[in-house]
């Protein structure tokens, strides 16, 4: 009896309201982000070198699977999923492919010639240029819908009101949560993944205890690609499909990456989240979740219709406030240990 | 050797004078001179990359940015006085606004060395953020009545009517306030950050512009900017546009024999230093992160005055119109193919690129328009319907993939910087 009492003390409306607007869309958009500053982090750690075209990458999976998705609409009724979900697997190996022609072709030849850093990073710019104008040449620069049919919306009822989440955000949070743990075995148990911790740790000290630096390198970019074509798929089914998120994307990301400490892979999907959070958490009307005390207030104190930190058209603010913040405090990321 | 160069560079400019002299009979006067009062303006934004690229080797992916801040800043100056915003009760608004950031300011600042008088750093740290953020809502909550009376009575603040030329001056130093902040954070860690930081701000600044109705009138745009010189309905295209490129031919002469000074002196030497190996030079005892950021500053000095010039050309101020490809990424193209390290590479690449740029897109509609022609013809596809804004998309591809053939094949750029040998 004491439980109900409770219960109907607690704002649960208000409480509901934080979990859809907060809960859920942080773990999303975090998610989001964990899955594309993954694969960046990696390949910047082994690398040597933040590949800047890592958020066109992401764009560009999700057209390959966008594409896949328009051959074969009906492919995803035998399975029961959406069909951009089952061809994730193809878009995902098709992008790692590219990936590694787009290293082929244009970072191996600079970074033979033993160039700065920062050489190869003007490459990336390059690179993302080329990426960004082939895209919005075959697709326009028009937003597109990644579903075939309606999407499947979940309600999950909590006292009296409704926890609403959709089937793409499920199996993005499912996704996500395999592709962690199955990384998570990758880089401890198995040999090509040490071999990658190894070289991330010192590049040189690998080369002499003869692990394969191009196979290394080869394995990196096909993590990097297909997590970053998981990732903007998924997010493209949760919204929609846009063409020119390229930086909007990048800069979280960046952000994530330099929060977990550059080259490390936790680092980056616990930096995701953060930013994910931060970033709704910055955005959110936190006068809803104050009216319930309006009761118990002094009269004196007025509370304001609306109270958010950060308007939403400044949303790319909050991740460079994050990476301006972690730069000035600790430039090798929130995490002790040896970073890059 | 320094002859063939000299050679090369004569022979490269008389091949550009004549490309230009082409596109005079070609596309008539007042289209030219557009043209060359544009790359005008760019190459002093090439200059002042140049300075940053080619002489600190600090790599500004955020140019967009500093632009947008300076023409800002050149507009705020130099746009007619606007009564209304002045009569109404808004500048009061505005100055208590100004007077809580100032007292808040005054006050986290103070808290964040509370930690010099015994007050453990913990403690000293939350209260600096609780102060911060107590400011930034407070100004924020001061901010949002002025700026709603001020866009329902009268648009926007206006300008203070003051001379185009000190516009672009207080641009520039807007620009270079700017960077004096990003440098303070990012220089001396890992070059990649100097890049992520100033694309960041690049478009933090556009959303800001783009947001703040009450400053820049937002999407609406500002229009007509003065002009320095007689404007076209004044005097004519072909005059006015004449007038406005000797003021900016006149600008490039000075910012480049001042940088050729400074090159030669004891001071550029010292930064070539630097550039070639930091860490011989900190051995030597200089200062690095501290001329660097001298540097990073002094560039985007230039960069904003450059870029305010090329605003107020346009007339009109539009905080969407500033994008990444033609206000970064061209102006880099500009200085890595004119040869970074070269002033008057610079300067070439400025011409060379925009001459190149402006005819690529009579260039590209045409081929699409052939292309598609073609296309219906033979396989019967139909070409989509924004078939026009397609085709100027290939120009962004054509950009990566130079970028990228240039670092490849001569990454000293057409004007290779002249090495100075001292014996």
């Amino acid at each position: 009896m004491e439980n109900i009492g409770l219960l109907s003390a607690l704002p649960i409306n208000e409480l509901v309201f934080f979990i859809n607007k907060v809960v859920i869309a942080g773990l999303i958009i975090g998610s989001i982000y964990a899955l594309g500053a993954v694969g960046m982090t990696l390949a910047w750690g082994i690398l040597r070198f933040a590949n800047f075209a890592h958020g066109d990458l992401m764009t560009l999976g999700a057209f390959i699977a966008f594409m896949l998705t328009m051959a074969m609409p009906g492919l995803g009724a035998y399975v029961g999923l959406p069909t951009a979900f089952v061809v994730l697997p193809i878009a995902m190996a098709v992008t790692a492919f590219v990936t590694i022609f787009i290293d082929r072709t244009f970072y191996v030849p600079v970074r033979k010639t033993n160039p700065k850093p920062i050489t190869l990073v003007i490459a990336s710019f390059g690179v993302m240029l080329m990426l960004q104008g082939l895209i919005r040449l075959f697709f326009g620069t028009a937003p597109r819908q990644m579903y075939v049919g309606p999407k499947e919306i979940y309600r999950i009822p909590l006292a009296g009101r409704d926890i609403v989440i959709t089937e793409p955000q499920v199996l993005l949070i499912v996704f996500t949560a395999v592709a962690i743990v199955a990384l998570h075995l990758f880089l401890t148990r198995s040999r090509t993944g040490k071999a990658m911790r190894a070289m991330s740790d010192n590049a040189d000290l690998a080369r002499i205890s003869g692990i394969g630096t191009a196979h290394v390198v080869r394995v990196t970019w096909i993590i990097a690609g297909s997590l970053a074509a998981a990732g903007g798929t998924l997010l493209a089914m949760d919204v929609s499909l846009k063409p020119d998120l390229s930086f909007n994307l990048l800069l979280p990301i960046v952000a994530a990456i330099i929060v977990g400490g550059i080259g490390q892979p936790y680092g980056a999907i616990v930096g995701g989240l953060i930013v994910g959070f931060t970033e709704t958490l910055a955005v959110f009307n936190w006068a809803i979740l104050l009216r319930p005390l309006k009761p118990h207030m002094p009269d004196w104190l007025e509370l304001p219709a609306s109270l958010t930190f950060v308007p939403t058209e400044y949303k790319i603010v909050v991740p460079f406030v994050i990476l301006v913040a972690v730069l000035i405090w600790r430039p090798n990321g929130i995490f002790r240990g040896r970073v890059l | 050797m320094k002859a063939t160069m000299e050679l090369r560079t004569a022979s490269l400019f008389v091949f550009l004078a004549g490309v230009v002299a082409l596109i005079f009979i070609w596309q008539g006067n007042a289209y030219a001179l557009r043209m060359l009062a544009e790359a005008g303006c760019l190459a002093i934004v090439a200059l002042g990359l140049n300075v940053q690229w080619g002489y600190a080797g600090l790599f500004n992916a955020g140019i967009m940015g500093f632009i947008a801040i300076a023409a800002f800043g050149s507009m705020l100056v130099s746009y007619p006085v606007n009564p209304v915003f002045w009569q109404s009760e808004a500048p009061g608004l505005l100055l208590r606004m100004g007077v809580v950031v100032l007292i808040g300011g005054a006050v986290t600042v103070l808290l964040s060395r509370i930690h010099r008088y015994g007050v453990p750093r913990r403690i000293r740290t939350l209260l600096t953020v609780i102060a911060a953020l107590a400011t930034y809502m407070m100004a924020q909550n001061a901010l949002t009545p002025a700026a709603g009376i001020i866009e329902q009575n009268s648009g926007f603040i206006g300008g203070f009517g003051l001379p185009v030329g000190l516009g672009w001056l207080v641009g520039g130093v807007f620009a270079a306030v700017l960077a004096w902040f990003i440098g303070r954070i990012t220089l001396g860690l890992r070059s990649d950050y100097l890049a992520i930081a100033t694309l960041g701000i690049a478009e933090i600044v556009k959303a800001f512009l783009k947001n703040a109705d009450w400053l820049t009138r937002g999407t609406l745009t500002v229009s007509p900017l003065p002009w320095p010189v007689p404007t076209a309905s004044e005097v004519g295209f072909v005059a006015a546009r004449s007038a406005y490129l000797s003021i900016t031919a006149v600008l490039i002469v000075i910012i480049y024999l001042l940088l050729q000074r400074g090159w030669a002196s004891p001071w550029g030497r010292m930064m070539r230093a630097i550039r070639d190996n930091e860490l011989a030079a900190e051995a030597v005892g200089k200062n690095v992160n501290r001329r660097l950021l001298e540097m990073f500053v002094i560039g985007n000095f230039i960069v904003g005055v450059g870029g305010a010039a090329l605003i107020t050309f346009g007339g009109i101020f539009d905080p969407s119109g500033f994008l990444p490809i033609n206000h970064t990424f061209l102006v880099l193209i500009m200085v890595v193919l004119g040869g970074s390290g070269n002033n008057l590479g610079s300067i070439f690449g400025a011409l060379l690129v925009y001459v190149i740029w402006t005819m690529s897109e009579p260039a590209a509609l045409i081929l699409f328009s052939h292309g598609a022609g073609w296309l219906r013809d033979v396989f019967g596809i139909a070409p989509p319907d924004d078939l026009a804004t397609r085709a100027l998309q290939m120009r962004v591809f054509v950009i990566g993939l130079t970028i990228i053939l240039v670092l490849r094949f001569a990454p000293k750029g057409l004007l290779p910087e002249k090495i100075v040998k001292y014996e």
